[in-house]
């Protein structure tokens, strides 16, 4: 009753202002049509992909007649788990140093803020490009899945240090007081008190960096390869779910397989997506 | 231990200058054996004659961005201020997440979705050429920069001191008025911060580009025919270019890197301004 009340006061309220009522309708129809197309998206590939998810596709090895994922599968595994044991220690620690130990307004500090904003911004296929010519060529590593790791490596970098620093920037400076005047010293602190404490935080990024792991094309293809084997070791190449799934489309022989991998990959980001969130959600309940 | 902690911190800047030195050693003296000015203004890509123009293709990555840009900043714009101004409470998490969603999807599942779904619309629309056009890879990096730019802008809206939303109603000002009028202006910087980080990442977009554009390696001849952009040709013709071919995808790739550190010094200073204000 009230609410009908108020809504048949505001439309009056429009009627006198009708320069108003089209800015509002514009702003609801924008984002009708934002909302409408992802949900139509999801729904589109759901689907139509769905029904393509047979058993066969998570075969063990690849072949023409049934192009399988598995493989794909498991050097996604391997580049996500390399790509991570490199770039997590190395953003955390740079985190830690920028938030712990550098002074305000420190050069320094400036000049490392510009060169994780220069990396945040360079596109996957410039990554791709300097992958291919750094890791594959120079270093004669040749199409290898320690090549396409390295290369999302340095991709994901800026991306774990921005998360860790709103972390630990979040976790209030009386923890810190408080370890100190227990006799504590810096490191201790930092280690027991201030990092377990923004652990939240710091995984939201780490997973949300597996989500552009999972999704990454461009940077892969010219420094992992796209041959759809399961690897023998990192040395040797192979294509990521995101690759496997271009490949097929990019033949048109396989859209049924396509569709499938796209919903596994979709499946993927919706579930990456929600533990990020959730995380976030305890790290903002915690503070 | 704290010089582990600044040895990690330099990671960042030793990857920027070795992806720097890397692209320039290699890319720089092919511009030069191709000629500069014949490399960036020649409206040829015939790497079979060795002509090699990238002209055509920095049109094409031009016009295709200004094309998402039409399609996704009115709508993007639009979307934060609801997502600011009028989103009911209960729903907006899930909105949020949404749009957390869009910016999660994919690349490739996002030309794949344009392959199957908008390729044959446009078709069928309009009777010209077959679909993969510069329309095409317009609409579907209108739709992929969109939530860049509500993230941005909606953080940079709500930023706004409440009290000058409050002091334009006081005014006589309707709800619309006071966000257009007042919240909006005054969060124009951020907005256009938003706006150039998506157009960052509409010129980089590669894979979903491939998949709709068409790629002919000619001048753009009008928004239903197929265009190139630099992404798509590096992509396109790096499996299997060999010699100063090769050398000129790399060059090609310092174009577009040149673009992107032009487009990141301007999100430096948008965001410098803000911190003033």
């Amino acid at each position: 009753m009230h609410n009908d009340h108020n809504l048949r006061q505001k439309l009056r309220e429009y009627k006198r202002t009708p320069g108003s009522f089209i800015l509002m309708m514009l702003v609801m129809l924008c984002a009708a049509v934002t909302f409408a197309v992802l949900f139509f998206l999801i729904a589109y590939i759901l689907i139509n992909g769905v029904p393509n998810l047979k058993p066969e596709l998570f075969a063990w090895t690849y072949t023409s007649e049934n192009a399988s994922m598995m493989p794909s599968i498991i050097n996604t595994l391997v580049i996500t788990f390399l790509s991570l044991l490199i770039a997590v220690p190395l953003g955390i620690f740079s985190a830690i140093y920028l938030v712990e130990y550098a002074k305000r307004g420190n050069k320094f500090v400036e000049i490392i803020r510009l060169t994780t904003e220069t990396l945040s911004g360079i596109p996957s296929i410039v990554y791709g490009l300097f992958g291919a010519l750094f890791f594959v060529t120079t270093l004669k590593w040749g199409y290898s899945l320690l090549a396409g790791a390295l290369t999302l490596s340095i991709m994901i970098l800026p991306l774990i240090m921005r998360t860790t620093e709103e972390a630990l920037k979040s976790v209030p400076d009386s923890f810190r007081e408080g370890s100190f005047g227990l006799g504590a010293g810096k490191l201790r602190t930092v280690f027991r008190i201030v990092l377990p404490s923004a652990v939240p935080g710091i995984l939201a990024g780490v997973i949300l960096s597996v989500g552009r792991i999972v999704g990454e094309t461009a940077a892969l293809i010219y420094t992992a390869g796209a041959v759809a084997e399961v690897p023998s070791s990192v040395m040797s190449s192979g294509s990521t779910l995101a690759v496997h799934m271009y490949n097929l489309s990019r033949e048109g022989l396989y859209m049924d397989q396509a569709y499938a991998v796209s919903v596994v990959l979709l499946l993927l980001v919706l579930v990456i997506n929600w533990i990020s969130g959730t995380l976030a959600k305890k790290l903002a309940k915690g503070m | 231990m704290q010089a582990v902690f600044f040895i990690a911190a330099c990671a960042s800047i030793f990857a920027v200058a070795l992806i720097c030195l890397f692209l320039f050693v290699n890319g720089i003296p092919a511009m030069k054996e191709i000629g500069f000015f014949s490399f960036l203004l020649g409206e040829r890509w015939k790497p079979g004659n060795n002509i090699f123009g990238i002209f055509p293709m920095i049109m094409g990555s031009i016009y295709v961005t200004a094309g998402a840009i039409v399609i996704g900043v009115p709508i993007g714009i639009l979307t934060s201020i609801f997502m600011a101004e009028y989103c009911p409470k209960k729903i907006y998490p899930f909105l949020k997440s949404a749009t957390e969603l869009l910016a999660g999807i994919p690349s490739v599942v996002y030309g794949f979705f344009g392959l199957v779904v908008l390729v044959p619309l446009i078709r069928g629309m309009f009777r010209e050429g077959n679909g993969s056009s510069m329309l095409t890879a317009s609409i579907l990096l209108g739709i992929m920069i969109l939530p860049t730019i509500i993230g941005v802008s909606e953080s940079a809206l709500r930023s706004v001191p409440r009290t000058y939303y409050e002091g334009a109603l006081a005014l006589g000002a309707t709800h619309e008025r006071s966000i257009f009028a007042i919240v909006l202006p005054a969060a124009k910087s951020g907005v256009i911060a938003g706006v150039v980080l998506g157009i960052g990442r509409a010129i980089g977009e590669t894979m979903a580009v491939v998949m709709i554009a068409g790629n002919q390696p000619r001048m753009p001849r009008g928004i239903l025919r197929g265009v190139r952009t630099m992404t798509a040709n590096i992509v396109l013709e790096m499996g299997y270019a060999a010699d100063l071919h090769r050398e000129a995808l790399i060059a090609t790739g310092v174009v577009l890197f040149v673009f992107i550190l032009l487009i990141n010094f301007c999100v430096a200073l948008l965001n410098r301004r803000n911190r003033h204000a």
